[in-house]
Protein backbone atom coordinates (compact mmCIF):
# COMPACT_ATOMS: atom_id res chain seq x y z
CA UNK A 1 0.00 0.00 0.00
CA UNK A 2 1.29 3.65 -0.70
CA UNK A 3 2.22 5.23 1.89
CA UNK A 4 1.86 8.51 0.55
CA UNK A 5 -1.70 8.23 -0.12
CA UNK A 6 -2.37 7.07 3.20
CA UNK A 7 -0.63 9.94 4.31
CA UNK A 8 -3.00 12.28 2.08
CA UNK A 9 -6.14 10.65 3.54
CA UNK A 10 -4.96 11.34 7.35
CA UNK A 11 -4.35 15.24 6.46
CA UNK A 12 -8.36 14.41 5.49
CA UNK A 13 -9.08 13.05 8.22
CA UNK A 14 -7.40 15.16 10.43
CA UNK A 15 -9.93 18.21 9.08
CA UNK A 16 -12.51 15.61 9.78
CA UNK A 17 -13.35 15.39 5.97
CA UNK A 18 -13.21 12.31 3.77
CA UNK A 19 -12.90 12.33 0.35
CA UNK A 20 -16.16 12.70 -0.85
CA UNK A 21 -16.48 15.60 1.76
CA UNK A 22 -18.81 13.98 4.37
CA UNK A 23 -17.96 13.78 7.61
CA UNK A 24 -16.30 10.25 9.60
CA UNK A 25 -19.51 9.47 10.72
CA UNK A 26 -21.55 10.08 8.18
CA UNK A 27 -23.34 7.70 5.93
CA UNK A 28 -24.17 8.11 2.28
CA UNK A 29 -27.69 8.57 1.06
CA UNK A 30 -29.63 5.00 1.64
CA UNK A 31 -32.41 3.52 0.22
CA UNK A 32 -34.76 0.50 0.52
CA UNK A 33 -36.84 -0.66 -1.84
CA UNK A 34 -38.93 -3.92 -1.08
CA UNK A 35 -40.32 -6.79 -3.38
CA UNK A 36 -37.81 -5.91 -6.29
CA UNK A 37 -38.11 -9.13 -7.77
CA UNK A 38 -41.56 -10.90 -8.28
CA UNK A 39 -40.24 -14.32 -8.34
CA UNK A 40 -38.66 -14.70 -5.10
CA UNK A 41 -41.00 -14.62 -2.03
CA UNK A 42 -39.03 -12.05 -0.63
CA UNK A 43 -36.81 -9.19 -2.06
CA UNK A 44 -35.30 -6.09 -1.31
CA UNK A 45 -32.95 -3.65 -3.06
CA UNK A 46 -30.80 -1.77 -0.48
CA UNK A 47 -28.38 1.34 -2.10
CA UNK A 48 -26.05 3.26 -0.17
CA UNK A 49 -24.26 5.96 -2.10
CA UNK A 50 -23.40 4.29 -5.64
CA UNK A 51 -23.57 0.63 -3.65
CA UNK A 52 -26.28 -0.99 -4.93
CA UNK A 53 -27.08 -5.04 -3.46
CA UNK A 54 -30.07 -7.26 -4.04
CA UNK A 55 -31.37 -9.82 -1.73
CA UNK A 56 -34.20 -12.61 -2.36
CA UNK A 57 -35.61 -14.93 -0.19
CA UNK A 58 -36.53 -18.22 -1.47
CA UNK A 59 -38.68 -20.99 0.56
CA UNK A 60 -39.16 -24.23 -0.18
CA UNK A 61 -40.06 -27.65 2.37
CA UNK A 62 -37.40 -29.63 3.61
CA UNK A 63 -36.21 -32.43 5.84
CA UNK A 64 -34.85 -30.20 9.22
CA UNK A 65 -31.72 -30.88 10.85
CA UNK A 66 -31.35 -34.26 13.18
CA UNK A 67 -30.35 -31.96 16.10
CA UNK A 68 -33.15 -29.73 15.54
CA UNK A 69 -36.25 -31.80 14.55
CA UNK A 70 -38.65 -28.95 15.26
CA UNK A 71 -36.81 -25.76 13.89
CA UNK A 72 -36.51 -24.79 10.57
CA UNK A 73 -33.72 -24.08 8.76
CA UNK A 74 -31.93 -20.72 6.85
CA UNK A 75 -28.83 -20.59 4.70
CA UNK A 76 -27.51 -17.41 3.22
CA UNK A 77 -24.95 -16.92 0.09
CA UNK A 78 -23.44 -14.37 -1.30
CA UNK A 79 -22.04 -13.99 -4.57
CA UNK A 80 -19.72 -11.38 -5.82
CA UNK A 81 -20.66 -10.67 -9.57
CA UNK A 82 -17.73 -9.30 -11.55
CA UNK A 83 -20.69 -7.14 -12.76
CA UNK A 84 -20.14 -5.10 -9.70
CA UNK A 85 -16.37 -4.62 -9.15
CA UNK A 86 -13.54 -5.96 -11.85
CA UNK A 87 -12.16 -7.66 -9.32
CA UNK A 88 -14.65 -9.68 -8.58
CA UNK A 89 -13.86 -13.17 -10.12
CA UNK A 90 -16.47 -15.35 -11.40
CA UNK A 91 -16.53 -19.08 -9.84
CA UNK A 92 -16.96 -20.86 -6.48
CA UNK A 93 -16.81 -18.07 -3.68
CA UNK A 94 -13.75 -16.76 -2.21
CA UNK A 95 -13.11 -15.25 1.38
CA UNK A 96 -14.92 -11.98 1.12
CA UNK A 97 -18.15 -13.65 -0.37
CA UNK A 98 -18.26 -16.19 2.53
CA UNK A 99 -17.34 -13.55 5.25
CA UNK A 100 -20.64 -11.29 4.27
CA UNK A 101 -22.24 -14.18 3.96
CA UNK A 102 -21.26 -15.35 7.75
CA UNK A 103 -21.53 -12.00 8.82
CA UNK A 104 -24.91 -11.83 7.80
CA UNK A 105 -25.83 -15.19 8.45
CA UNK A 106 -24.44 -14.74 12.27
CA UNK A 107 -26.18 -11.62 12.82
CA UNK A 108 -29.89 -12.72 11.75
CA UNK A 109 -28.89 -16.20 13.54
CA UNK A 110 -27.78 -15.22 16.91
CA UNK A 111 -30.36 -12.27 17.20
CA UNK A 112 -32.77 -14.86 17.37
CA UNK A 113 -34.79 -12.58 14.43
CA UNK A 114 -36.50 -15.45 12.71
CA UNK A 115 -38.78 -17.66 14.98
CA UNK A 116 -37.22 -21.24 13.44
CA UNK A 117 -39.89 -23.37 15.69
CA UNK A 118 -42.86 -21.31 14.12
CA UNK A 119 -41.31 -22.69 10.67
CA UNK A 120 -41.81 -26.66 11.77
CA UNK A 121 -44.79 -28.17 9.67
CA UNK A 122 -44.38 -31.62 10.69
CA UNK A 123 -41.61 -32.49 13.99
CA UNK A 124 -38.83 -33.99 12.38
CA UNK A 125 -40.53 -34.85 8.61
CA UNK A 126 -41.36 -31.04 7.37
CA UNK A 127 -39.92 -27.46 8.17
CA UNK A 128 -39.84 -24.23 5.80
CA UNK A 129 -36.02 -23.75 4.59
CA UNK A 130 -35.14 -20.09 3.98
CA UNK A 131 -32.73 -19.46 1.28
CA UNK A 132 -31.19 -15.66 1.53
CA UNK A 133 -29.07 -15.05 -1.90
CA UNK A 134 -27.34 -11.67 -1.66
CA UNK A 135 -26.05 -10.24 -5.18
CA UNK A 136 -24.43 -7.21 -5.13
CA UNK A 137 -25.05 -5.43 -8.45
CA UNK A 138 -22.46 -2.79 -7.78
CA UNK A 139 -19.98 -2.72 -5.15
CA UNK A 140 -18.98 1.30 -4.33
CA UNK A 141 -18.13 0.07 -0.54
CA UNK A 142 -19.43 -0.99 2.62
CA UNK A 143 -21.11 -4.36 1.32
CA UNK A 144 -21.09 -5.70 4.70
CA UNK A 145 -23.93 -2.80 6.29
CA UNK A 146 -25.86 -3.07 2.66
CA UNK A 147 -25.49 -6.62 2.61
CA UNK A 148 -27.33 -6.95 6.60
CA UNK A 149 -29.68 -4.35 5.49
CA UNK A 150 -31.07 -6.13 2.28
CA UNK A 151 -31.48 -9.28 3.89
CA UNK A 152 -33.33 -8.00 7.17
CA UNK A 153 -35.62 -5.65 4.50
CA UNK A 154 -36.28 -8.80 2.32
CA UNK A 155 -37.05 -10.95 5.01
CA UNK A 156 -39.55 -8.60 6.01
CA UNK A 157 -41.43 -8.32 2.48
CA UNK A 158 -41.54 -12.30 2.27
CA UNK A 159 -44.83 -13.94 2.24
CA UNK A 160 -45.30 -17.31 2.23
CA UNK A 161 -46.43 -19.53 -0.70
CA UNK A 162 -49.48 -21.53 -0.74
CA UNK A 163 -48.78 -25.29 0.22
CA UNK A 164 -50.87 -28.03 0.48
CA UNK A 165 -48.91 -30.59 2.38
CA UNK A 166 -47.81 -32.10 -0.73
CA UNK A 167 -45.93 -29.55 -3.17
CA UNK A 168 -45.99 -25.71 -2.66
CA UNK A 169 -46.99 -23.79 -5.46
CA UNK A 170 -44.87 -20.51 -5.95
CA UNK A 171 -46.92 -19.26 -8.39
CA UNK A 172 -49.38 -18.47 -5.40
CA UNK A 173 -48.28 -16.19 -2.13
CA UNK A 174 -50.32 -16.21 0.67
CA UNK A 175 -50.76 -13.04 3.18
CA UNK A 176 -48.43 -14.86 5.42
CA UNK A 177 -45.17 -13.28 6.70
CA UNK A 178 -42.06 -14.55 8.37
CA UNK A 179 -42.70 -15.00 12.01
CA UNK A 180 -39.85 -12.31 12.60
CA UNK A 181 -38.53 -10.86 15.98
CA UNK A 182 -36.02 -8.76 16.75
CA UNK A 183 -34.00 -7.72 13.65
CA UNK A 184 -30.63 -6.64 13.75
CA UNK A 185 -28.64 -3.79 12.05
CA UNK A 186 -25.19 -3.92 10.82
CA UNK A 187 -23.08 -1.05 11.22
CA UNK A 188 -19.13 -1.74 10.26
CA UNK A 189 -16.37 0.65 11.77
CA UNK A 190 -13.19 1.57 10.11
CA UNK A 191 -10.42 1.94 12.35
CA UNK A 192 -7.54 4.18 9.99
CA UNK A 193 -4.50 5.29 12.24
CA UNK A 194 -6.35 7.21 14.75
CA UNK A 195 -9.47 8.09 13.09
CA UNK A 196 -12.92 5.79 13.32
CA UNK A 197 -15.13 6.10 10.17
CA UNK A 198 -18.01 4.51 8.69
CA UNK A 199 -19.47 3.93 5.09
CA UNK A 200 -16.04 3.66 3.40
CA UNK A 201 -15.61 3.99 0.06
CA UNK A 202 -13.53 1.57 -2.10
CA UNK A 203 -10.04 3.89 -2.06
CA UNK A 204 -11.08 3.61 2.34
CA UNK A 205 -11.46 0.38 2.49
CA UNK A 206 -7.77 -0.48 0.90
CA UNK A 207 -6.47 1.71 3.49
CA UNK A 208 -8.00 0.43 6.46
CA UNK A 209 -5.92 -0.78 9.59
CA UNK A 210 -8.70 -2.57 11.13
CA UNK A 211 -12.53 -3.04 10.68
CA UNK A 212 -14.96 -4.23 13.22
CA UNK A 213 -18.71 -5.15 11.75
CA UNK A 214 -21.07 -4.21 14.70
CA UNK A 215 -24.49 -5.78 14.58
CA UNK A 216 -27.25 -4.26 16.70
CA UNK A 217 -30.56 -5.39 18.53
CA UNK A 218 -33.29 -3.06 18.38
CA UNK A 219 -32.73 -2.24 21.91
CA UNK A 220 -28.94 -1.79 21.54
CA UNK A 221 -28.18 -5.28 22.26
CA UNK A 222 -25.40 -6.82 20.42
CA UNK A 223 -25.68 -10.05 18.23
CA UNK A 224 -22.80 -10.17 16.57
CA UNK A 225 -19.73 -8.62 15.89
CA UNK A 226 -16.75 -9.22 12.91
CA UNK A 227 -13.34 -7.93 13.38
CA UNK A 228 -11.65 -7.56 9.74
CA UNK A 229 -8.15 -6.02 8.91
CA UNK A 230 -4.43 -6.49 9.27
CA UNK A 231 -3.79 -4.28 12.38
CA UNK A 232 -5.18 -5.00 16.30
CA UNK A 233 -7.41 -3.10 18.56
CA UNK A 234 -6.90 -2.37 21.63
CA UNK A 235 -10.17 -2.38 24.54
CA UNK A 236 -10.23 1.06 24.45
CA UNK A 237 -10.90 0.89 20.59
CA UNK A 238 -13.25 -1.68 20.84
CA UNK A 239 -15.49 0.33 22.96
CA UNK A 240 -15.43 3.30 20.86
CA UNK A 241 -16.27 1.50 17.65
CA UNK A 242 -19.02 -0.57 19.19
CA UNK A 243 -20.68 2.81 20.68
CA UNK A 244 -20.37 4.31 17.33
CA UNK A 245 -22.12 1.18 15.95
CA UNK A 246 -24.83 1.03 18.64
CA UNK A 247 -25.37 4.75 17.55
CA UNK A 248 -25.43 4.40 13.79
CA UNK A 249 -27.12 1.80 14.06
CA UNK A 250 -30.64 3.93 15.28
CA UNK A 251 -30.13 5.53 11.97
CA UNK A 252 -30.23 2.29 10.04
CA UNK A 253 -33.10 1.22 11.80
CA UNK A 254 -35.02 4.08 10.19
CA UNK A 255 -35.37 2.35 6.94
CA UNK A 256 -36.62 -0.91 8.27
CA UNK B 1 -16.71 14.03 -57.53
CA UNK B 2 -17.48 12.20 -53.93
CA UNK B 3 -21.10 12.54 -52.55
CA UNK B 4 -21.53 13.24 -48.98
CA UNK B 5 -24.32 11.11 -47.26
CA UNK B 6 -24.71 12.10 -44.08
CA UNK B 7 -24.39 15.69 -42.42
CA UNK B 8 -21.71 17.27 -40.18
CA UNK B 9 -21.44 16.42 -36.67
CA UNK B 10 -24.92 13.94 -36.59
CA UNK B 11 -24.51 10.85 -34.87
CA UNK B 12 -23.49 7.88 -36.55
CA UNK B 13 -23.80 4.36 -36.03
CA UNK B 14 -21.34 1.35 -37.25
CA UNK B 15 -21.47 0.56 -40.48
CA UNK B 16 -23.18 2.92 -41.18
CA UNK B 17 -22.19 4.50 -45.25
CA UNK B 18 -20.85 8.14 -44.28
CA UNK B 19 -19.41 9.54 -48.08
CA UNK B 20 -19.02 7.53 -51.45
CA UNK B 21 -16.11 8.50 -54.31
CA UNK B 22 -12.51 8.81 -53.32
CA UNK B 23 -12.46 12.61 -52.84
CA UNK B 24 -13.11 11.88 -49.55
CA UNK B 25 -10.17 10.20 -46.73
CA UNK B 26 -11.40 8.10 -43.80
CA UNK B 27 -9.78 9.22 -40.33
CA UNK B 28 -10.30 8.15 -36.95
CA UNK B 29 -13.42 5.57 -36.43
CA UNK B 30 -13.84 5.39 -40.08
CA UNK B 31 -12.65 3.09 -42.46
CA UNK B 32 -12.63 2.87 -46.54
CA UNK B 33 -14.49 -0.20 -48.13
CA UNK B 34 -14.54 -0.08 -52.11
CA UNK B 35 -15.45 3.69 -53.29
CA UNK B 36 -17.16 4.34 -49.59
CA UNK B 37 -16.31 5.58 -46.29
CA UNK B 38 -18.27 3.65 -43.59
CA UNK B 39 -18.17 4.18 -39.83
CA UNK B 40 -16.24 1.61 -37.70
CA UNK B 41 -17.59 3.39 -34.23
CA UNK B 42 -20.64 4.95 -32.93
CA UNK B 43 -20.23 8.73 -32.70
CA UNK B 44 -20.82 12.02 -33.67
CA UNK B 45 -19.39 12.84 -37.53
CA UNK B 46 -16.59 15.50 -37.96
CA UNK B 47 -16.20 16.82 -41.75
CA UNK B 48 -13.06 18.35 -41.75
CA UNK B 49 -12.69 19.72 -45.67
CA UNK B 50 -11.91 16.06 -47.28
CA UNK B 51 -11.39 14.03 -44.21
CA UNK B 52 -14.07 12.79 -42.46
CA UNK B 53 -14.20 11.06 -38.94
CA UNK B 54 -15.96 10.11 -36.05
CA UNK B 55 -15.55 11.51 -32.84
CA UNK B 56 -16.81 8.33 -30.09
CA UNK B 57 -18.96 9.69 -26.87
CA UNK B 58 -18.06 6.92 -24.73
CA UNK B 59 -15.50 4.16 -24.56
CA UNK B 60 -11.83 3.53 -22.91
CA UNK B 61 -9.20 4.92 -23.52
CA UNK B 62 -7.45 4.21 -26.65
CA UNK B 63 -3.85 5.34 -26.48
CA UNK B 64 -1.86 7.47 -28.81
CA UNK B 65 1.35 8.30 -29.66
CA UNK B 66 2.23 11.63 -27.80
CA UNK B 67 -0.34 11.65 -25.39
CA UNK B 68 0.58 12.37 -21.65
CA UNK B 69 -1.41 10.11 -19.65
CA UNK B 70 -1.57 9.66 -15.80
CA UNK B 71 -0.87 5.57 -14.99
CA UNK B 72 -0.75 3.65 -12.21
CA UNK B 73 2.33 1.14 -11.52
CA UNK B 74 0.78 -1.90 -11.26
CA UNK B 75 4.45 -4.31 -11.95
CA UNK B 76 7.84 -4.33 -11.39
CA UNK B 77 9.77 -6.50 -14.05
CA UNK B 78 13.28 -6.90 -14.47
CA UNK B 79 13.80 -3.61 -16.44
CA UNK B 80 11.14 -1.73 -16.03
CA UNK B 81 7.28 -1.63 -15.15
CA UNK B 82 3.95 -2.03 -16.25
CA UNK B 83 1.28 0.58 -15.79
CA UNK B 84 -2.11 0.49 -15.92
CA UNK B 85 -3.00 3.34 -18.14
CA UNK B 86 -6.93 3.05 -17.90
CA UNK B 87 -6.98 1.71 -21.26
CA UNK B 88 -7.48 -1.97 -22.61
CA UNK B 89 -3.84 -2.50 -23.11
CA UNK B 90 -1.18 -2.10 -20.21
CA UNK B 91 1.82 0.06 -20.88
CA UNK B 92 5.47 -0.52 -20.35
CA UNK B 93 8.00 2.36 -18.78
CA UNK B 94 11.60 0.82 -19.47
CA UNK B 95 14.61 1.83 -16.98
CA UNK B 96 16.20 3.06 -19.75
CA UNK B 97 13.08 5.74 -20.69
CA UNK B 98 13.53 6.78 -16.60
CA UNK B 99 13.55 10.33 -15.85
CA UNK B 100 17.47 9.45 -14.27
CA UNK B 101 20.07 7.16 -15.33
CA UNK B 102 19.64 3.76 -13.34
CA UNK B 103 22.06 1.51 -12.21
CA UNK B 104 21.41 -2.31 -13.71
CA UNK B 105 21.42 -3.64 -9.92
CA UNK B 106 19.19 -0.70 -8.42
CA UNK B 107 15.83 -1.45 -6.59
CA UNK B 108 13.53 -0.26 -8.62
CA UNK B 109 10.39 0.46 -5.98
CA UNK B 110 13.13 3.19 -4.98
CA UNK B 111 12.19 4.80 -8.37
CA UNK B 112 8.25 4.32 -8.99
CA UNK B 113 6.65 1.61 -6.21
CA UNK B 114 3.29 -0.77 -7.08
CA UNK B 115 0.22 1.63 -6.68
CA UNK B 116 2.33 5.20 -7.24
CA UNK B 117 0.67 7.46 -10.23
CA UNK B 118 3.00 9.21 -12.36
CA UNK B 119 2.38 11.70 -15.04
CA UNK B 120 4.36 10.04 -17.99
CA UNK B 121 4.49 10.39 -22.19
CA UNK B 122 3.48 7.88 -24.93
CA UNK B 123 6.32 7.43 -27.20
CA UNK B 124 5.41 4.22 -29.18
CA UNK B 125 2.00 2.42 -29.60
CA UNK B 126 3.01 -0.81 -32.16
CA UNK B 127 0.17 -2.16 -34.41
CA UNK B 128 0.02 -5.11 -31.28
CA UNK B 129 -1.09 -2.19 -29.55
CA UNK B 130 2.37 -2.65 -27.37
CA UNK B 131 2.21 0.92 -25.20
CA UNK B 132 5.89 2.42 -24.73
CA UNK B 133 5.95 5.51 -22.50
CA UNK B 134 9.09 7.59 -21.19
CA UNK B 135 9.47 9.88 -18.07
CA UNK B 136 11.92 11.99 -20.56
CA UNK B 137 10.45 15.76 -20.84
CA UNK B 138 9.23 18.58 -18.84
CA UNK B 139 6.43 18.46 -16.63
CA UNK B 140 6.71 14.30 -16.40
CA UNK B 141 7.14 13.56 -13.12
CA UNK B 142 5.68 10.85 -10.30
CA UNK B 143 2.43 12.33 -7.94
CA UNK B 144 2.80 12.62 -4.84
CA UNK B 145 -0.19 13.23 -2.30
CA UNK B 146 -3.31 14.09 -3.78
CA UNK B 147 -6.38 12.19 -4.99
CA UNK B 148 -7.38 10.25 -8.49
CA UNK B 149 -10.16 10.42 -10.21
CA UNK B 150 -11.40 8.77 -13.02
CA UNK B 151 -13.10 10.61 -16.01
CA UNK B 152 -14.36 9.61 -19.68
CA UNK B 153 -11.38 9.83 -21.52
CA UNK B 154 -13.57 11.26 -24.67
CA UNK B 155 -14.45 14.37 -22.13
CA UNK B 156 -10.57 15.38 -21.95
CA UNK B 157 -11.26 18.10 -24.27
CA UNK B 158 -13.75 19.60 -22.91
CA UNK B 159 -12.70 19.19 -19.08
CA UNK B 160 -9.68 21.28 -20.42
CA UNK B 161 -11.06 23.49 -22.49
CA UNK B 162 -9.77 25.71 -25.84
CA UNK B 163 -6.36 26.54 -24.69
CA UNK B 164 -6.40 24.85 -21.56
CA UNK B 165 -9.31 27.67 -20.55
CA UNK B 166 -11.76 25.06 -18.43
CA UNK B 167 -8.82 23.39 -16.62
CA UNK B 168 -7.63 27.11 -15.68
CA UNK B 169 -10.42 28.51 -14.49
CA UNK B 170 -11.15 25.46 -12.16
CA UNK B 171 -7.58 26.30 -11.12
CA UNK B 172 -7.98 30.01 -10.35
CA UNK B 173 -11.71 29.40 -8.86
CA UNK B 174 -10.52 26.47 -6.49
CA UNK B 175 -6.72 27.27 -5.75
CA UNK B 176 -6.29 23.56 -6.46
CA UNK B 177 -3.23 21.97 -8.60
CA UNK B 178 -4.81 19.82 -11.17
CA UNK B 179 -3.38 17.69 -13.98
CA UNK B 180 -5.77 15.99 -16.64
CA UNK B 181 -4.21 12.92 -18.27
CA UNK B 182 -5.61 11.91 -21.84
CA UNK B 183 -6.46 8.91 -20.81
CA UNK B 184 -8.86 10.96 -18.20
CA UNK B 185 -7.08 10.58 -14.87
CA UNK B 186 -7.39 13.59 -13.24
CA UNK B 187 -5.03 14.46 -10.13
CA UNK B 188 -6.48 16.81 -7.93
CA UNK B 189 -4.42 18.41 -4.87
CA UNK B 190 -5.37 21.24 -2.76
CA UNK B 191 -7.61 21.97 0.47
CA UNK B 192 -10.39 19.45 1.50
CA UNK B 193 -13.22 21.17 0.74
CA UNK B 194 -11.67 22.93 -2.65
CA UNK B 195 -10.93 19.31 -4.13
CA UNK B 196 -14.59 18.58 -3.43
CA UNK B 197 -15.65 21.51 -5.47
CA UNK B 198 -13.11 20.18 -8.06
CA UNK B 199 -14.50 16.85 -8.29
CA UNK B 200 -18.24 18.08 -8.44
CA UNK B 201 -16.95 20.91 -11.36
CA UNK B 202 -15.37 17.72 -13.37
CA UNK B 203 -18.96 15.44 -12.94
CA UNK B 204 -20.90 18.27 -14.22
CA UNK B 205 -18.25 19.20 -17.56
CA UNK B 206 -18.46 15.29 -18.06
CA UNK B 207 -22.65 15.31 -18.02
CA UNK B 208 -22.93 18.66 -19.73
CA UNK B 209 -20.04 18.72 -22.42
CA UNK B 210 -22.79 18.00 -25.30
CA UNK B 211 -24.99 21.04 -24.22
CA UNK B 212 -23.87 24.52 -25.89
CA UNK B 213 -22.72 27.14 -23.46
CA UNK B 214 -20.58 24.85 -21.19
CA UNK B 215 -18.19 27.30 -20.43
CA UNK B 216 -20.61 29.78 -18.62
CA UNK B 217 -22.26 27.70 -17.04
CA UNK B 218 -19.37 25.71 -14.96
CA UNK B 219 -18.59 29.68 -14.24
CA UNK B 220 -21.52 30.33 -12.81
CA UNK B 221 -21.44 26.90 -10.89
CA UNK B 222 -17.99 27.39 -9.33
CA UNK B 223 -18.66 31.21 -8.58
CA UNK B 224 -21.88 29.70 -6.60
CA UNK B 225 -19.85 27.23 -5.19
CA UNK B 226 -16.80 29.45 -3.82
CA UNK B 227 -18.94 32.48 -3.27
CA UNK B 228 -16.11 34.57 -5.61
CA UNK B 229 -16.30 36.37 -8.49
CA UNK B 230 -13.91 34.71 -11.97
CA UNK B 231 -12.33 37.30 -14.01
CA UNK B 232 -12.61 35.10 -17.20
CA UNK B 233 -10.37 37.45 -18.97
CA UNK B 234 -7.89 36.31 -16.94
CA UNK B 235 -8.14 33.24 -17.57
CA UNK B 236 -7.68 33.32 -21.58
Amino acid sequence: MNREQKDYILNFLEQGVRFDGRKLEEYRPIKVERGFSENAEGSAKVTIGNTEVLAGVKLSVDEPYPDTPDGGTMMINVELLPLSNPNFEPGPPGIQAIEIARVVDRGIRESESIDTKKLCIKKGEKVWSILVDICPINDDGNLFDASTLAVVAALQNTKFPSYNGNIVDYKKKTKESLPLRKLPVSCTVIKIDNYFIVDPTPEEEKKIDSRLTVEVEEDGTLCALQKGGDKPLTAEDIDKMVGIGIEKSKELRKFL
Amino acid sequence: MGKLLVENKTIVTPGEELAEGMDFLPAEGTFRDKDKIIASGLGLVNINGRLIKTISMAGRYIPKRGDTIIAKVTDILMSGWILDIASAYSAVLSVKEAKDFIRRDADLTKYYDIDDYIITNIIRVTSQRLVDVSMKGPGLRKLIGGRIIKANSNKVPRIIGKGGSMVSMIKQATECSITVGQNGIVWISGSPEKEIIVVKTIKKIEQEAHISGLTDRIKTFLEKETNKKINIEKVE
